[in-house]
């Protein structure tokens, strides 16, 4: 059950400033790993491919991305060798 | 605006946490047991930590006006020793007889491995056998999907469990679903940065409902904000929401959920 605001407000005014600085250093933070040559690795890929779902329409943005960036697979793992978690799934432990 | 904290480290937290948090209006705080940011070396660390929980820590809130109530487990990123695990679920019954001891929490999966299944399973076994209450963790980032499939499944195996006995805790977009389907409540935690923003769990609200919902700061040693709770119930109101709806979601949810058990009282002048 959708629950509405009893007030409705405007959601650009109230959003687009917070939303605008964080796209800029979404922006920042690539032309810096680029500059430095650290691009390469698989988080930034991860991103790089997550940003792509911002176009898609449907108001599922959110839950799409953090789907992106889980870790795909079923059943329990055989032994955790690390308590980390680090943002982007990167592939079956070896 | 009175508002209960549902989910707080305040054992890592300094008294001007509990000063800022009570001249913002909390009222209780619930403190789950978790993981120290080091291994215990034995069951020993862990009944010390307990007795803490149960005893200090609920004085040390009380000088602020503030009830505390606690939850025990061993954490699960220290399940991996089943041994060790074995001897601590051991010593857990002593403390859930405690008068502000809600029940058992946060129990849940970190990694998502075989033996964090397994006493996962242990401790859900313990919750109904003792006819607990249980608050749940679900894992971090690119863990938590995954994780909280299998929290879910594990919990809906056991007949004894009802759901609406259990929180599932740190809910994003992609699992509150999967935990609100399955009729159990969800908490939302408000963190800086690897969970939920205030403004993401007001879209929640909004989407879902406000039953079976609520918002915690689950502070702790790490980077997090004791008073992100009072600040959400804020921002809640810039969104355009009643006060009613405010309160509903920062004070009654909790109270209703916590309330199940018996020892959860809010006092008139805490």
């Amino acid at each position: 059950m959708q629950l509405r605001p009893e007030e409705e407000i405007n959601l650009i005014d109230h959003g687009f400033m917070a939303s605008r600085a964080k796209l800029l250093d979404i922006a920042a933070f690539l032309d810096r790993i680029e500059r430095s040559g650290q691009a390469r690795d698989y988080r930034v890929d991860a991103l790089c491919e997550a940003i792509k779902l911002l176009d898609q329409p449907g108001a599922l943005r959110a839950r799409r991305i953090l789907e992106a960036l889980s870790d795909p697979s079923q059943g329990p793992i055989p032994e955790a060798h690390t308590k980390d978690a680090a943002g982007a799934y990167q592939g079956p432990a070896s | 605006m009175n508002y209960i904290e549902p989910h707080a480290h305040m054992i890592s937290r300094t008294t001007d946490d509990y000063l800022s948090m009570a001249t913002a209006g909390c009222r209780a705080i619930s403190e789950p047991a978790f993981w120290a940011g080091y291994d215990r070396s034995s069951e020993k660390g862990f009944y010390d930590y307990f007795s803490h929980l149960t005893g200090f820590e609920p004085k040390r809130a009380a000088s602020f006006g503030i009830q505390h109530y606690s939850w025990m487990c061993i954490n699960p990123k220290e399940a991996e020793d089943i041994g060790l695990a074995d001897a601590v679920l051991a010593l857990i019954p002593e403390f859930l007889a405690k008068p502000t001891c809600l029940g058992v929490g946060e129990i849940g999966l970190n990694k998502n491995s075989r033996n964090e299944l397994l006493v996962l399973e242990k401790h859900i076994q313990l919750a109904a056998d003792y006819d607990q209450l249980i608050l749940v963790h679900t894992p971090h980032l690119e863990d938590k999907l995954k994780g909280t499939k299998l929290i879910v499944d594990a919990i809906r195996n056991h007949p004894a469990i009802k759901p609406e006995r259990v929180i599932i805790d740190h809910v994003e977009e992609h699992t509150v679903g999967v935990v609100k389907d399955a009729g159990f409540w969800a908490g939302m935690t408000l963190y800086p940065e690897s969970k939920l923003s205030a403004n993401r769990a007001i879209d929640i609200i909004e989407q879902y409902g406000s039953d079976r919902l609520w918002m915690n700061c689950a502070c702790d040693w790490g980077v997090s904000d004791p008073l992100a709770t009072p600040k959400a119930a804020l921002e809640m109101r810039r969104r355009g929401h009643s006060e009613a709806t405010v309160h509903r979601v920062f004070y009654e949810n909790p109270k209703a959920f916590m309330g199940q058990c018996d020892k959860f009282q809010i006092r008139s002048h805490a």
